[in-house]
């Protein structure tokens, strides 16, 4: 299928040279680090020193979603460019993954699993706040209910129409909208006060869970292939 | 060695592999994992910038990671979308040439 | 003043194009994502506007910057501002309000229209974004949503070419990006921050530094087509919908080199080496060269005008040579990168401007092959007219921004003592004086065939295509004659930092 994509092979003298001249390369920068000695001291102190006041007490959950919150915003704008660029036209439904099977093993376990999965990202998105887990990790889970419940082929997901288009974005509007929003109290974007700060940070991450189990789906679907229906023949 | 000089040099092997394959190796899904183990590397690297021997690691490097795989999952998600498409693209040409 | 701040104007920047880009997600009515998007490009101008004029009144470095979050570096991240930055937002906001009113008028098809907007607001995130950026890998992931953007909105297209072109593209941009994440982490392994202004404080001529520098600029090199790294912009910026081309050829490129011209001479600079500066002049001279040999050569419109972008590119590198610390007294330093900022806005202009002029030729004709252009000039004056302003723009002749931003190159060029590099910005001018009127000869001279005649009668041009491509052609114009003030807001801006002898 994938035969005219690839690039052609190139001649064997230019592929020696690449070779030559990526293995100097890897090999100055090896050196070139155990040369430089042990790595600088970084900013934990810094992130210590003000953890108390980032509404939370795990220190990656409060870089992500606190000190360095602008990264993690721009990061959920990426998730919605790739989102609007796989979305299938409005009106149209995203292909149905695998027909259905009327597998009743597979069903059974579906509806056995999913709502635990449900249970499970809720609670990683809970306890981002103390120990590893947050958004991103719910997000993932989630979307792994997602799929399960699109290869069945009981429930499709019609990412064209408004209701999903809005799951779909509702992370970046929540984000941004709050970060402008805490600007009316405090006078900078992006500075929670300090009080509320857990409670927003786990609004926006609440928010950012959907919009990244959607868009998970949404990518996954848009991935598998499709099923020609209209072929005929073997 | 110490623990974080042993990460940085895999991780930067790691980055000349991908480097390889992305350049060398034709197949283009190769090419699009080859990005991905690129990434591993470069967040291998920054991991271990983070290590702190006998201390509370560095909370920075861990976040950037995390944001650096988000990215990437984006990245490799539009490089495939476009894959299927050029593919179907391709098999609806080559369909119409195949057709009398 | 009315107690409006600099500073509080600056996350607006990023929010108001954010914001725009949710609405257009979620707005179903395509009418109302045209209508707000040019409602809401206008009032990006006005903001890009107010900052340019109030800038001047902050000459502390500490009044351009903005502490997200309230944190400041190196835990938080930090928003800064300077003359450089301040005019490619503006001129960001001036191109991107005409092309969104072009963009409006060009995309009918209501998939394509509702996939445009998000992205294109997601584009200008990205771009205001990295002009703003004062966190290393801040920026990082600013790159990657104006790669992806970009890749997206180059894939609208849809034909089999375009769809190639991006995948080629992303590629080369998530190369590029990874290149540059590895020269961040061997920066931040050194010296344990982000913020570039700290980093241009503690960083030392030393291997480390060295490599990370390297690593970055083939990254952003990568990014912005410099001469050996330019293969993937033709394709791309020749098979993108015309508003796409532009914008791609007119701002995306520029954001990379921004970047590149911010660590050379700013941030890494105590790395940056005489051979390295004078490297990059060097390529970029071979970029103008053959970049416009290409273009003479192309076969298709559109990939001619991507081929001179190739060639536009390559003048901008002379700022390294001009501007090296060792060979320039500060006086110089500042003359050479007032001329490459005159020169970026100057070609942001021309270079929309010819884009949309050829998108609408495309439009009009159904086809973009040059030898089959006989005669057009007859059917679409406005888009020819547009053409030749933006050409002789590219070629630098009078009054245009082209003419003075040429002038100022050449100027800096004697001054500094290195002549040859004047002497390849006047063969590149000669070169594209030959692309230029290669195309001009063919639309003014001789009728269209007639079954191309019949054919154009059928398919009228919506007056805003040809009116918005205009009107980017007149901007260069306007630059050409309005020279002293744009240099006057470059001057007091106290672009770079470092080059106004200022301490970071």
């Amino acid at each position: 299928m994938f035969h005219k994509l690839d690039g052609a092979k190139l001649p064997l003298g230019l592929r020696l040279i690449c070779s030559a001249a990526i293995a100097a390369l890897t090999a100055v920068l090896i050196a070139i680090v155990i040369l430089s000695g042990p790595a600088a001291p970084g900013l934990q102190a810094e992130v210590a020193a003000q953890l108390a006041r980032s509404g939370v007490d795990n220190p990656v959950t409060a870089v992500l979603l606190n000190f360095r919150s602008y990264d993690t915003l721009l990061e959920v704008a990426v998730l919605l460019v790739v989102a609007v660029a796989t979305m299938p036209a409005p009106g149209r439904r995203l292909r149905p993954a695998l027909a259905p099977t009327g597998d009743m093993v597979l069903i059974g376990l579906i509806d056995l699993v999913v709502p635990v999965v449900v249970v499970v990202g809720a609670y990683l998105l809970w306890v981002g706040a103390y120990a590893p887990g947050g958004a991103f990790q719910a997000g993932a889970l989630l979307a792994g209910a997602g799929v399960l419940v699109s290869i069945t082929g009981r429930f499709q997901f019609s990412f064209g129409a408004l209701p999903a288009r809005a799951i779909l974005a509702l992370g970046l509007l929540t984000f941004t909208v709050t970060a402008a929003a805490v600007a009316l109290q405090t006078g900078v974007f992006f500075q929670y006060p300090t009080a509320a700060a857990g409670v927003l940070i786990l609004f926006i991450e609440a928010a950012a869970t959907i919009s990244i189990a959607a868009t998970l789906v949404l990518l996954y679907g848009s991935l598998v292939p499709p099923a020609r229906e209209q072929e005929s023949g073997p | 060695m110490t623990q974080d000089l042993i990460y940085s040099v895999c991780g930067i092997a790691l980055f000349g592999i991908g480097l390889y394959g992305l350049i060398i190796v034709p197949h283009i899904l190769q090419k699009i994992l080859a990005v991905n183990i690129m990434g591993v590397g470069v967040f291998m690297l920054l991991v271990a910038a983070g290590h702190n021997p006998g201390g509370v690691s560095d909370p920075v490097p861990h976040a950037m990671v995390l944001t650096g795989i988000v990215v990437a999952v984006a990245g490799t998600a539009l490089a495939l979308s476009l894959v299927c498409r050029i593919g179907e693209l391709q098999r609806d040409g080559a369909d119409e040439e195949a057709a009398p | 003043m009315n107690g409006l701040q600099l500073q509080t104007l600056l996350p607006w920047l990023v929010a108001l194009p954010l914001l725009a880009a949710v609405a257009t997600v979620l707005l179903q009515r395509l009418w109302l994502c045209r209508w707000l998007s040019v409602a809401l490009s206008a009032a990006q101008l006005a903001l890009a506007l107010t900052v340019l004029l109030l800038l001047p009144e902050q000459s502390d470095s500490a009044a351009r910057r903005y502490a997200l979050g309230g944190w400041g570096a190196p835990l938080g991240i930090d928003l800064y501002i300077d003359g450089f930055a301040a005019l490619l937002l503006a001129t960001t906001a001036a191109v991107g309000f005409l092309l969104s009113i072009y963009s409006g008028a060009y995309f009918n098809e209501a998939d394509k229209a509702a996939r445009f907007w998000p992205l294109w607001w997601l584009l200008m995130v990205a771009l205001n974004g990295i002009f703003l950026a004062a966190d290393a890998f801040n920026i990082y992931v600013t790159l990657e949503i104006l790669g992806l953007s970009a890749v997206a909105l180059v894939a609208l297209q849809g034909s089999l070419p375009a769809l190639q072109a991006a995948l080629r593209y992303l590629l080369v941009g998530l190369l590029g990006s990874l290149c540059y994440l590895l020269g961040v982490a061997l920066l931040y392994r050194a010296y344990g921050t982000l913020d570039l202004a700290q980093l241009a404080l503690q960083a030392q001529a030393e291997p480390l530094s060295w490599a990370a520098l390297g690593l970055i600029t083939v990254g952003l090199l990568l990014k912005t087509a410099l001469l050996p790294l330019h293969f993937w912009l033709p394709p791309a910026h020749s098979s993108a919908p015309a508003p796409v081309s532009a914008a791609l050829s007119g701002l995306v490129v520029k954001a990379s080199f921004y970047l590149l011209a911010r660590f050379w001479l700013e941030t890494l600079d105590t790395a940056a080496t005489a051979g390295g500066l004078q490297m990059l002049g060097a390529l970029g001279a071979a970029a103008v060269l053959l970049g416009s040999l290409q273009a003479i050569r192309a076969r298709r419109l559109k990939l001619l005008v991507a081929y001179s972008t190739v060639a536009q590119l390559g003048y901008l590198f002379l700022l390294f040579p001009l501007a090296a610390p060792l060979a320039a007294g500060p006086g110089i330093a500042g003359a050479a990168l007032d001329a490459v900022a005159y020169f970026i806005i100057a070609h942001a202009c021309a270079k929309a401007a010819m884009f949309l002029a050829a998108g609408n030729i495309q439009r009009a004709a159904g086809h973009d092959d040059i030898e089959r252009l006989q005669g057009i000039a007859r059917r679409l004056p406005l888009s020819l007219l547009a053409f030749g302003v933006a050409g002789a723009s590219l070629i630098g002749l009078p009054p245009s921004g082209g003419f003075i931003a040429k002038w100022l190159l050449l100027d800096t060029a004697i001054d500094s003592g290195q002549w040859w590099w004047a002497a390849v910005a006047i063969g590149g001018g000669l070169l594209a004086a030959v692309y230029v009127f290669r195309v001009l000869n063919l639309a003014f001279a001789g009728s269209s065939s007639t079954a191309d005649a019949l054919r154009m009668r059928r398919l009228r041009l919506p007056k805003t295509l040809s009116v918005s491509a205009f009107a980017l052609a007149l901007m260069t114009v306007l630059l050409g004659f309005n020279a002293l003030w744009v240099l006057d807001l470059l001057d007091i801006g106290a672009p770079l930092s470092y080059l106004a002898g200022e301490t970071p």
